[in-house]
């Protein structure tokens, strides 16, 4: 019951590289992925600070090989992390075994629906992007590059969750023998949509993000796509592949609140992390390390905070918000988070929580703030949501 | 300045969807937050783009509107002295 | 051992008179058009005004159909362990309206509640927040596997009893931009066809709608019980030629054959284009068995086959399959096992085969 479901590949593209080991040396050398935004015309750019990918979608588009403006951002971003994934996990042949695609995303393919919502009508050569709205069209496209056929193939969209909920269901689904192997993670691209949306909710930051932070103004949008390929123990000794950590608990619980915003004392996180301790056999004493949701909003780092506190009985162990250097990519960011998280297991480092300077007045937490060196067995994970989603990965050296 | 929380009411009724509210029911110093008028974090939102968008008036921290939107009379009277428009 | 799943309740919002649970389509509405609206029930005899001023059409039907649902299931609200939505497109009429604001508005005066509603968890989580249930809480957006995704994890938790009782459902609405736009691109039939006449329209495109449909799941038996969940599987590619096949190993998995299944519903919609795989269905491997069709009734959308599945329910509960969904003349006197298959425009394929109770 409490063994893990082993990870045997990931990929990811996010604002501080285009794939493991350039997100690996940003992490490790601080580099920050945070910036004017410059791909996207909207009239807050001067306002705002985002997490984009650098390359442009004709570059995106050259690197898959595919024709132009054919496929939302979101799409192109989604299938070259998935394509990393199922290479780090040395798959060739995508359909000898039962193998599922499980995605998260919020937007999908926004990015062209907000462009020519109105061109549709005068504009046949646009069109293609019509069914782009459906966010599930994002999995379709990507499971068709990967040449996944007859397979099951799903999208998850529990808002900044989604990720996180897509590892989960990937991992219940391989432990009850349903598939063998899945891609799971998620993708999501910056819009207009999500940053007026954030900005009517007075939430985005006008400068760097600064998690858990006493001062901090707000959350950077970001932008990602990040996956994991998970394998049964069958095809692990089948195929003596090699294992990068495992997912060990899992644990999703709503916080029944209010529609965006966090409870204050974060029940809906504590009941989330007490789930994924109790899947994976543990108690909180185990876990080294956490990989906070740390989004930089004054409710998140407040909310989440005390729910570390409670969890923890004041014992909370080092951690850390990666969003400084990535921004919030949404549904993409419990997959991205997922990948850090393997990262810091297998190199036994916890990353740093950058732009921190003061302590936060309700509690006395800390987060790590440089990169520091510890021998780690077990790393926590949160991603939280609108609609009160509270999600909560645990992975592990050891099944 | 009764014309203006007049005025305010019926925005309010009309831009928060309180289709069940009538305008004399929402007396002047009502808080419009929790007991009173039942309002809640999204509709503080609401608000602050009314502000903005009808009087010029822009507020950076929501939290600036705790104290604005105690009342219609708090409105009011913050309205008629910011506004730029 | 894995626990036996059950459908405990159900509750419909659709383009029939479904809202209400003690009539089984005893009287069909007939529509002459290319969009069907749904028949609403007066919201207000389910949720109070205070709390229906935000929502979104798509909450508003959701919040019936789960409320009917929960009263037939005769479930306290703190029962449910989970809540799991299936949603082609989640409440796109604000999505559209907020996209419309950005761009007329030249990104200036947005106000959040069009954002929030956006967001495709909205529908589970105002649930969630409505009955204060803290527990497993997961949005579906598959096109026409949403609901069958949705399936799928309930029955998972439920047999490996993780749950007791979760709140299964599909939701999605029909909206005017999303209606042109797949107008222009030939998935909307051009021209209206009669609520009976939509299989024999000959042309291109399907008969748009909306709805929602929630059941209530669980790992026991209850008096109010429908049926039992045997299986449910997905694939995201079929050809044609390989549906018979794919069909014919579904049953063998779960240990039955064709001869075992006593009524088939299928997803035909009527678009000539696409309708060729159930008809070798219809023609071939099912024949000689009672079949049954709904869309001509619900109208498609991405969370239709919630209306297959409702129908399902009531015909294993009723015990007979109303004259206006018969698709054959095949009889069938007492319907045990029946399977449902839907997909859309050649793609998301699902079955589904449930059991009397």
């Amino acid at each position: 019951m409490n063994k893990g479901v082993a990870i045997t590949g990931m990929g990811i593209i996010s604002a501080i590289g285009n794939n493991v080991a350039e997100n690996y040396a940003s992490l490790i050398s601080g580099k920050k992925g945070i910036s004017k935004i410059f791909q996207i015309e909207t009239v807050h750019k001067d306002e705002i600070m985002v997490g984009e990918i650098s390359d442009t979608n004709p570059v995106l588009e050259k690197r898959l090989d595919v024709s132009e403006n054919q496929w939302s951002r979101t799409v192109l971003i989604g299938c070259l992390a998935a394509e990393e994934a199922l290479k780090n996990a040395v798959i060739t042949k995508i359909n000898d075994v039962r193998t599922g695609l499980i995605s998260g995303t919020t937007v999908g393919g926004m990015d062209k629906s907000e462009q020519y919502f109105y061109d549709y009508f005068e504009h046949p050569e646009v069109r293609q992007h019509i069914t782009g709205l459906h966010a599930g069209d994002s999995t379709k496209k990507i499971a068709k590059h990967l040449g996944l056929e007859e397979s099951f193939v799903t999208t998850i969209s529990t808002a900044c969750s989604s990720a996180a909920n897509a590892i989960m269901l990937g991992a219940r689904m391989i432990k009850s023998g349903q598939l063998d192997r899945v891609i799971v993670g998620g993708t999501d691209c910056l819009s207009k949509f999500t940053i007026n949306g954030f900005k009517t909710l007075l939430i985005l930051s006008d400068t760097y993000s600064a998690p858990f932070d006493d001062n901090r103004k707000g959350l950077n949008l970001g932008e990602a796509a990040a996956f994991l390929v998970l394998e049964s123990d069958e095809m692990v000794k089948k195929e003596n592949k090699k294992v990068l950590a495992y997912v060990k608990g899992y644990g999703n619980a709503n916080d029944a609140y209010h529609q965006t915003a966090s409870s204050e004392h974060g029940d809906g996180a504590v009941l989330a992390m007490e789930k994924a301790l109790k899947v994976a056999g543990m108690q909180s004493s185990d876990i080294d390390y956490v990989n906070a949701h740390g989004t930089a909003t004054p409710n998140n780092d407040l909310s989440e905070g005390r729910a570390l506190i409670r969890l923890f009985d004041e014992k909370v162990p080092e951690f850390s918000s990666t969003k400084a250097f990535t921004g919030h990519t949404l549904a993409a960011a419990g997959g991205v988070e997922a990948v850090y998280s393997v990262l810091a297991l297998q190199n036994n480092i916890m990353f740093p929580n950058l732009n921190y300077k003061t302590q936060m007045k309700e509690f006395d937490l800390t987060p790590i703030t440089q990169v520091t060196k510890k021998p780690l067995r077990n790393v926590l994970s949160n991603s939280f949501g609108f609609g009160g989603n509270c999600s909560t990965l645990i992975f592990s050296k050891e099944a | 300045m009764s014309e203006l929380k007049q005025e305010l009411k019926e925005k309010i009724i009309e831009q928060l969807n309180l289709e069940d509210v009538a305008i004399e029911e929402i007396k002047d110093t009502d808080p419009l937050f929790g007991e009173g008028l039942g309002l809640d974090s999204i509709d503080a939102l609401e608000l602050i783009v009314m502000l903005d968008k009808d009087y010029g008036i822009k507020l950076a921290d929501p939290k600036e509107g705790k104290k604005i939107f105690e009342s219609v009379e708090t409105m009011a009277g913050y309205i008629a002295e910011h506004r730029s428009r | 051992m894995k626990k036996s799943v059950y459908i405990n309740s159900v509750g419909s919002v659709s383009a029939q008179k479904t809202f209400d649970n003690s009539h089984f389509l005893e009287d069909i509405f007939n529509h002459n058009d290319t969009v069907l609206s749904i028949i609403a029930p007066d919201y207000r005899e389910y949720i109070p005004p205070a709390a229906a001023r935000r929502m979104a059409k798509g909450i508003k039907m959701s919040t019936v159909s789960a409320k009917t649902a929960m009263t037939e299931a005769a479930l306290e609200e703190n029962e449910i362990d989970a809540i799991i939505v299936g949603t082609g497109l989640g409440c796109i009429g604000d999505s559209e309206k907020f996209v419309i604001d950005i761009i007329d508005n030249d990104e200036q005066f947005l106000t959040p509640t069009r954002f929030i509603q956006s967001s495709h968890n909205t529908v589970a989580g105002q649930i969630a927040l409505g009955m204060g249930c803290k527990g497993h809480n997961f949005t579906y957006v598959h096109s026409v596997i949403s609901f069958e995704s949705a399936v799928l994890d309930a029955k998972m938790q439920l047999e490996n009893d993780e749950a007791n009782h979760i709140l299964v459902g599909g939701v999605d609405e029909l909206v005017d931009h999303h209606v042109d736009t797949h107008r222009l691109i030939g998935h909307i039939k051009q021209e209206a066809v009669e609520t009976m006449a939509v299989l024999s329209s000959g042309t291109q495109g399907a008969v748009f709608s909306e709805g929602a449909h929630f059941f209530v799941l669980s790992n026991e038996k209850r008096p109010s019980c429908y049926a039992e969940l045997l299986a449910v599987e997905t694939y995201n590619t079929l050809s044609q030629d390989e549906v018979s096949e794919k069909v014919a190993l579904f049953l063998s998995k779960n240990k039955f054959t064709l001869d075992t299944v006593d009524v088939v519903i299928l997803g035909n919609n009527g678009d000539v284009e696409f309708d060729g795989y159930y008809n070798e269905l219809a023609k071939g491997i099912f024949k000689n068995t009672c079949q049954a069709y709904f869309k001509h009734l619900s109208g498609e959308f991405d969370t239709a086959s919630g209306f297959g599945f409702w129908l399902a329910n009531q015909i294993l509960k009723h015990q007979y399959v109303p004259k206006a969904v018969r698709l054959n003349s095949v009889e069938t006197t007492s319907p045990k096992t029946i399977l449902i298959y839907n997909q859309y425009r050649g793609e998301n394929h699902s079955l589904t085969l449930l059991r009397k109770c």
